[in-house]
């Protein structure tokens, strides 16, 4: 059997690849990916908790979480299309006005 | 150990993956490339007993929300990212702050490895603890989520309608009728 640590270090690893991407990526769209990276990191961190605890309640969080994920991804892209018509660029640094 | 070799090979695809996606200056690759981190994630959750979450893993994700990133990276046509301009004009580009920012990224990592290395009792074995038995049972998971979750599981049907209403509202054209 594989110890808890492991899924642990793993699910770490994945949540700073995820926390980099935001900060180095200059794409809306990259950036949505590195959040779901994120989701995913902290999915398999319950999970593995839930496996090692019993029951379901783990497994239910995660499920619950795609959900949040799903809306995220839906309302996040309709941002993103919706500011894409008005500037024609996805670098988050065109985006500096509140209102034009 | 078979076991152990599939959860070193799983781990690897989705952290090289992973990494990949953030390397890259195509959207199109990233997506694709997030796609087969998710699959190796779902790989990894058979092996935690845990089913259902793997297939909703790849239905969920894979399935509906990267083909909705797919459909808005293709839609908006814009694959490069662009305008290196903005990057040497930017005030957050100077050189101190970027210093500053990776020093906190760099406190972050340490940070994580601290955590887990000083965390006690994570060392052992997954799944050999009592009341570990019964996990892999999707009957008795559907149980659980339509008796004591109930409410928060009608409360995602909320968000959803939510959701859906917010993404049509906002990118929907100015001027249009709703």
């Amino acid at each position: 059997m594989i110890p808890l640590d492991h899924y642990l270090f793993v699910s770490a690893v994945l949540f700073a690849i995820g926390t980099a991407g935001i900060f180095l990526r200059r794409n809306l769209i990259t950036i949505l990916l590195s959040v779901e990276i994120m989701l995913n990191a902290v999915n398999l961190s319950f999970v593995a908790f839930g496996r090692q605890q019993g029951g379901f309640d783990g497994q239910i969080i995660v499920f619950f979480v795609m959900t949040v994920a799903a809306a995220e991804a839906a309302v996040g892209l309709a941002i993103v299309i919706a500011l894409y018509r008005h500037r024609e660029s996805l670098n988050p640094d065109a985006f500096t006005s509140l209102r034009w | 150990m078979p076991e152990t070799l599939v959860f070193y090979l799983l781990s690897a695809i989705a952290i090289g993956a992973s990494a990949l996606v953030i390397g890259q200056r195509n959207p199109m690759y990233s997506v694709l490339l997030l796609i087969a981190s998710f699959g190796a994630l779902a790989g990894l959750y058979i092996q935690l007993d845990a089913p259902f979450v793997a297939v909703a893993q790849i239905i969920i994700y894979a399935g509906a929300i990267m083909v909705l990133f797919l459909f808005v990276v293709m839609l908006l046509n814009a694959p490069q990212e662009d305008a290196a301009e903005w990057d040497r004009t930017h005030p957050l580009r100077r050189p101190a702050i970027a210093r500053f920012g990776s020093l906190l990224a760099l406190l972050l990592v340490v940070e994580l490895a601290w955590a887990l290395l000083s965390a006690s009792g994570i060392d052992r074995p997954v799944g050999e603890q009592a009341g570990a038995a019964a996990v892999g049972s999707v009957r008795a998971l559907g149980r659980v989520l339509f008796t004591d979750y109930v409410f928060a599981f009608e409360a995602t049907s909320v968000l959803i309608l939510v959701a859906m209403v917010g993404a049509v509202v906002l990118a929907r054209r100015e001027g249009e009728a709703p």
